[in-house]
């Protein structure tokens, strides 16, 4: 992965620069030059840049971030900072050589680009489109541009080039990428070469010390931000963040990801440390030190007010602040109690309070510091302000409330009260436009729609801010792995912000790996209070390890950092990541667009920062622009040794079986066939368009568009060949590489949307052996804006739809277009995505055969009808993946394809109707077992009749035991007439070895004035140990039991499926 | 030393009140119905024996007043939780004089005593349930928002949550605590949707036992050190089909406690007396 993306970046660079000439004219000669010099000399080329940089930096932003990123992936982490400002010249030009795969083969691809370059000029040429919009473009096509050569050497040099690659790579970039390495893949960039101009940040540590280094100007932010926790001597930092004031002197988290001088906006370096996510059990955490500093940050929440708490527990809390500072009471050493007077330990400490503080202390003898700071967290991670961010809010008829982000999801108090909570899994998308903030909920059990939740907030900047924390509490908490850094490629309007850092599933096993002796700290006692000697026990002891650790400090860490790489990318592997996000816009006409592209100028930059490598969404409108999207799928595949689905109860049908089918996109999408051109983009559009809103659909509909593009085609004017690459990351550090490249014969078509095409998508896929691949798919390209933002927090699991294809026709085009500014976040309207289906050879298991439905709901019946028709059509997709190789893909595609199943709904009569519900792409991982190649296509329909048609060929055959067991109680009647159901809940949940998702499936029949209903649930439990059925499928049961306790259970079907299958290939 | 939530269900003290003769005829009341005076003391006398004798709780009983029929009702005058002690100000204007005997007798207990001052401000304990992890607050027709917001206030500690109360008297009038993260909850639709929003609102999750009578629902769990689980709930004869229900528990020690007269002045199990724990705080 790295490799390809040090060489992307530099790729974008070249492209970003040319594309920017239109912007500015004052570059146009520099530009030019910087074409040519880009095919060969990467030297002149930064330097170039250097010049530009100085002179027109601001103009410039992107290509100069992107210079960054190279250069800084070596220089940032070996070089120590005061070095860095001589080194960086050199650096940067030797940034590329430590890359050695990845630098070498730039040359080549950019000659690539460059022809792609070409070809888009003169796309541009044509379009009207804006030249903010055109540097994403280029981005796209020097995606692919780049990702084919590589493919082609990588599949060739074969597994073992590529882990070396991978190796290098971690090893190169070293602590800086540490924590990043699944999330940003791009590399970082710490710092800017060129420059070298440092400045002094100040950043207020924890415990009450200021730390001061010197960053250069243009250091983003991560690089402080590891500079501090290399200070602290702290690895488990993904729970922290620096902040900052605004110039409203509001607290802001400092994005990692972005320079720093760009978000203070002040020449205020002064920063702080905090704790940014507080982990809801402390005691999981792995070392101590990560304890102590969650505990400082407590003792400073709850002295403060912000974390509050009633008498007792203050008192509780601090007399295990000063068994951990102070060691054992001491009856005749009065020193606590003189200094208990300085030590804060609640707004209103009082002479009672300290007393009783002490009185506790005494309870506590013999207890460690350790032990002390563990117990002051269980009992602080109690509070139900426990990691609550609040902020001011107003409700829809003006009542002041507060809005708490936690991380279960998010709640609206009025006062102190609670009066309502809306955990993540019940919110369907999170968004913000000016000072409004929305959330969409998911229906409930009698309701047939979601609806909208909106507050007002004080401000746009405080709507957007609240609009991150959710975005990035969500994707820590909830996801397995953050989204896929989505592409920057378009500019549109929303933000692109997403959280880009380790979720805590992947910093849990990431620190699960540490294993470093426990680092010796000083405690602030010692730091703060001057003891005699006699007086402080304790402390010596702290005191000694401190020294060693400042001696060895430095290197110390960056050995680990080192070391710690290759197995970082093994935790991040491990997990699946289940959840989509969806940029929307919200319905933007042109002239709102256009009023937005002014500070579309300034997002620009940021989406040139975007690291991610992941695949764009194609849409005509790129297409036409660029004439060459890439679409990258990196797949990496875990093995996932043991798939079950427990139990339908209910009817059952069965859709998938698999992990977080959503996750990857395996979606076999008969061919969409829109007379607007939106056609593909249909999938997403469509359900969007028609509020079918299960983001998650949505999300599917973005990777489906990754894979393939089927494009009714009218008028195909220009093949594009897609790539999609497959990722196989082995947790073992030995990653190998599928390789699907898709040649699709794109059409590029004129802008109008009216515009049918046909995109006939060839895949190839290449699959290098390990059989252990993540996918991911990145489908959606963000931009900022200042203005809104949308996310959607869901799991896919599977899609519903609520609504009538006819009506989406009508609708889609107009819906289409908006959707897919919003998904894609383009401004133009015009762009019309290539929806591309991918159909993925799903895991062929057994599991197909039940028909799966789950997905399909959406689909009226009549889609249902059309279905088995597309149905015929997705085998051939299939079959062209299949035949690379997909098949590959292994459970852990599959296993996402499950519930993705993707289940397009055809469209009824020529008409576009896409149901997707696949989502993004995802990373998904698990630990894998056996290999099993399993391809499962499950056509999920409840009309499963009409759709029969699975696509196996070409796909491995899995080796699996099935088992299907069913229970029926009286059956009430065999409704099953596939009454398209209303999906209500998706939920998934992952723990490290197991992964369980349930489907609610509620159909409601009217019969002769009889209403029934009838739910379904099917729960998918996966995972890669043993499983203890009857336990499972009792729990279900009982679940199902409490949940509906007026409904009986009249149907259980137990599939179990164990892999046998080893790997083949 | 007191750890959050330690012990739910453990407690050392009951704090109840006599029946004054008043009751009969003017204690508030949802519904027109005669009281045998007797028998509601009868009742309460086997109610209180079950607490002191049975259960070996150390007992307060305070002595009834004439002058506020309702006063045998001590759920509704304070609402406990470790050792503060949040007195109320009853949403009946005649109740508002049970505060004073109440506040008295937990001075006695040496708990820290918050006074619901606030003039608007109120609150009768029958609309607070602690589930051990939170307080949920019934707005009803006796407890407001800002009685709800000076509970939150009084124990910081724990979300509060509030929820409409549609139907009956008070919240604890179809629902209660039946065990560590059991809610005992009546069928009733107000009831169930009472439950759905409890359930929304927790971070916790809560089992819940359903029970085909909302009244019965209203139970007494307790937690001692030598009798493990115990339940003080309805008699088979009040409510057969949900005795039933509680005879499905397992490893209770179930005890029926008659109510038939005192829940014809909204009476139910909970209201008749308030519950402490004073062991483990200091």
């Amino acid at each position: 992965m790295t490799t390809e993306v040090g060489s992307e970046t530099e790729v974008k660079e070249k492209a970003e620069e040319s594309a920017a000439q239109p912007d500015q004219s004052e570059k146009a000669t520099e530009e030019t030059q910087e074409v040519a010099s880009a095919e060969g000399d990467e030297k002149e080329k930064e330097k170039e840049k250097e010049k530009e940089g100085k002179g027109i930096s601001r103009y410039l932003p992107t290509w100069l971030k992107k210079q960054k990123s190279q250069s800084q992936t070596s220089p940032t982490k070996e070089v120590p900072p005061t070095e860095e400002a001589s080194n960086t010249v050199e650096q940067e030009e030797e940034g590329p050589a430590p890359e050695v795969n990845g630098h070498a083969e730039e040359v080549e691809e950019k000659e690539a680009v460059k022809s792609e370059q070409v070809k888009e000029q003169e796309i541009e040429s044509h379009s009207n489109a804006s030249a903010d919009t055109e540097p994403a473009k280029e981005e796209k096509a020097d995606e692919s541009a780049e990702k084919s050569p590589e493919e082609t050497k990588e599949t060739t040099e074969g597994e073992v080039a590529e882990e070396e690659k991978k190796e290098q790579e971690g090893e190169v970039q070293g602590e800086g990428e540490e924590g990043q390495t699944s999330i940003f893949q791009s590399p970082l960039r710490l710092v800017r070469k060129t420059k070298m101009k440092l400045v002094v940040c100040h950043v207020s540590l924890l415990d009450g010390t200021d730390f001061t280094c010197e960053v250069e100007k243009r250091a983003k932010g991560q690089y402080l931000f590891f500079k501090v926790c290399e200070h602290l001597n702290l690895l488990e930092k993904d729970y922290f963040g620096l902040t900052y004031k605004d110039s409203h002197e509001q607290k802001c988290w400092l994005d990692p990801t972005k320079e720093i001088k760009r978000q203070i906006r002040s020449n205020n370096w002064q920063f702080s440390f905090n704790v940014k996510f507080y982990p809801p059990d402390p005691s999981l955490l792995t070392e101590d030190i990560t304890r102590y500093l969650l505990c400082l940050q407590l003792r400073e929440d709850v002295a403060s007010g912000r974390l509050p708490c009633s008498f007792v527990t203050h008192a509780l809390l601090g007399s295990y602040t000063l068994q951990a500072e102070f060691g054992d009471y001491e009856p005749d050493q009065p020193r606590p109690l003189d200094n208990i007077g300085q030590l804060i330990f609640a707004p209103n400490q009082n002479k009672e309070m300290e007393e009783k503080i002490f009185e506790l202390h005494k309870s506590h003898r013999g207890m460690t510091p350790a032990q002390a700071d563990a117990q002051f967290l269980e009992n602080a991670k109690k509070l139900s302000m426990y990691g609550v961010d609040l902020h001011h809010a107003k409700d829809s008829e003006g009542v002041d409330i507060m809005l708490g982000v936690c991380a279960n999801g998010l709640l609206v108090y009025k006062d102190r009260l609670r009066i309502n909570r809306f955990a993540w899994p019940k919110i369907l998308k999170i968004s913000y436009k000016r000072n409004n903030f929305y959330i969409k909920i998911r229906p409930g059990e009698t309701e047939q729609f979601e609806s909208t939740v909106g507050f007002k907030l004080q401000n746009h900047r405080s709507a957007k801010k609240l609009w991150k924390v959710c975005v990035e509490n969500h994707s820590f908490f909830r996801l397995n792995a953050p989204e896929p850094p989505t592409k920057a490629r378009f500019l549109t309007l929303g933000s692109k912000f997403r959280y880009s850092g380790r979720t805590q599933a992947q910093t849990r096993v990431a620190s699960s790996l540490i294993d470093r002796p426990a680092p010796n700290f000083e405690r602030t006692s010692s730091k703060r209070i001057s003891r005699s000697l006699d007086g402080a026990p304790m402390i010596s002891i702290t005191e000694a390890g401190r020294d060693t650790a400042e001696n060895g400090r430095e290197l110390h860490l960056e050995l680990h950092s080192d070391s710690k790489s290759p197995l970082r990318v093994h935790g991040d592997n491990i997990y699946v990541r289940h959840s989509n996000l969806m940029l929307e816009d919200h319905d933007k006409t042109q002239d709102e667009v256009l009023k937005h592209q002014a500070s579309i100028s300034q997002l620009k930059r940021s989406f040139m920062e975007a690291p991610p490598p992941s695949p764009p969404q194609l849409n005509q409108w790129e297409k036409r622009l660029t004439s060459s999207p890439a679409t990258a799928i990196r797949i990496q595949q875990q093995q996932v040794s043991l798939e079950e689905e427990i139990a339908s109860v209910l009817l059952s049908r069965h859709s998938c079986t698999g992990f977080y089918s959503a996750a990857d996109a395996l979606c076999s999408t008969p061919e969409l066939t829109l007379d607007a051109a939106l056609t593909t983009r249909s999938t997403t559009t469509a359900l969007s368009a028609t509020e079918v809103n299960m983001p998650d659909v949505e999300a599917a509909a973005a990777d489906s568009s990754i894979s393939d593009t089927k494009e009714p085609a009218k008028t195909a004017e220009v093949e594009i060949e897609e790539t999609v690459v497959v990722e196989e990351v082995s947790k073992a550090t030995k990653p190998g590489f599928v390789t699907v490249t898709t040649s699709s014969p794109a059409v590029p078509t004129t802008d109008q949307e009216t515009r049918e095409q046909e995109v006939k998508v060839e895949e190839k896929v290449v699959v290098t052996q390990e059989a252990k691949a993540v996918k991911q798919e990145s489908v959606s390209s963000e931009s900022e804006s200042e203005e809104e933002a949308e996310y959607h927090p869901n799991v896919p699991v599977s899609i519903s739809h609520t609504q009538i294809l006819e009506e989406k026709e009508e609708e889609e085009e107009e819906q289409v277009d908006k959707q897919e500014d919003k998904t894609t976040e383009q401004d133009t309207p015009e762009v019309s995505s290539t929806p591309a289906e991918i159909t993925q050879p799903a895991e062929e298991t057994s599991r197909a055969v039940e028909e799966s439905e789950a997905v399909n709901k959406n689909a009226e019946e009549k889609e249902g009808e059309k279905e088995a028709e597309e149905s015929t059509d997705d085998p051939i997709t299939t079959t062209n993946e299949a035949p690379n190789g997909f098949s590959p893909t292994e459970e852990a595609v599959s296993g996402l394809a499950t519930h993705a199943e993707v289940e397009d709904e055809p469209k009824m009569n020529g008409q576009a109707s896409l149901v997707e519900a696949e989502p993004r792409p995802q990373v998904i991982c698990c630990s894998e077992p056996p290999v099993v190649k399993t391809e499962m296509v499950t056509i999920s329909d409840t009309f499963a009749a009409q759709k029969t048609e699975i696509a196996t060929k070409e796909v491995p055959i899995v080796h699996t035991e099935t088992k299907t067991i069913t229970y029926e109680a009286a059956q009430l009647d065999g409704n099953g007439d596939g009454e398209p159901g209303v999906l209500m809940t998706a939920q998934t949940i992952t723990s490290e070895s197991l992964c369980t998702t349930t489907t609610t499936h509620i159909t409601k029949t009217l019969k002769g004035g009889l209403s029934e209903t009838r739910i379904e649930k099917r729960i998918v439990i996966t995972g890669d140990c043993d499983i203890d059925h009857d336990q499972a499928l009792a729990q279900a049961i009982k679940e199902a039991k409490e949940q509906h306790p007026d409904m009986s259970v009249t149907r259980v079907v137990v599939h179990k499926e164990t892999e046998l299958a080893e790997e083949e290939d | 030393m007191a750890g959050l939530m330690a012990g739910f269900g453990h407690y050392t003290h009951a704090i109840v009140r006599g029946i004054p003769a008043s009751l009969a005829g003017e204690a508030l009341r949802s519904s027109q119905s005669e009281v045998d005076i007797a028998g509601a003391r009868r009742e309460h006398d086997a109610y209180v024996e079950v607490l002191r004798t049975r259960l070996q709780l150390e007992v307060v009983e305070l002595p009834a007043d004439e002058s506020l029929p309702d006063c045998v009702f001590v759920e509704d005058a304070a609402v406990v939780c470790g050792d503060t002690a949040l007195v109320t100000r009853p949403g009946a204007e005649s109740r508002r004089r049970e505060k004073e005997a109440m506040s008295g007798a937990l001075k006695d207990l040496n708990l820290n005593i918050v006074e619901m001052t606030d003039e608007n401000a109120t609150l009768d304990g029958g609309d607070v349930l602690f589930t051990g992890r939170e307080f949920f607050v019934g707005l009803s027709k006796r407890t407001n928002q800002r009685g709800a917001e000076i509970l939150a206030d009084a124990f910081k500690d724990y979300a509060v949550s509030t929820v409409p109360v549609q139907q009956g008297l008070h919240l604890k009038s179809f629902c209660s605590m039946g065990g560590p993260g059991l809610i005992v909850i009546g069928s009733s639709e107000p009831a169930q949707k009472a439950l759905k929003i409890m359930q929304q609102m927790s971070d916790h999750r809560y089992d819940k036992l359903t029970v085909p009578d909302d009244l019965a629902a209203n139970c007494i769990y307790m937690n001692l050190p030598d009798k493990g689980h115990v339940l003080l709930h309805c008699t088979a004869e009040e409510f057969p089909e949900s005795t039933k229900v509680f005879e499905k528990l397992k490893d209770y020690t179930l005890i029926p406690v008659s109510n038939m007269e005192k829940v014809k002045v909204d009476g139910a199990l909970t209201c008749c007396s308030l519950l402490i724990n004073k062991k483990g705080n200091n």
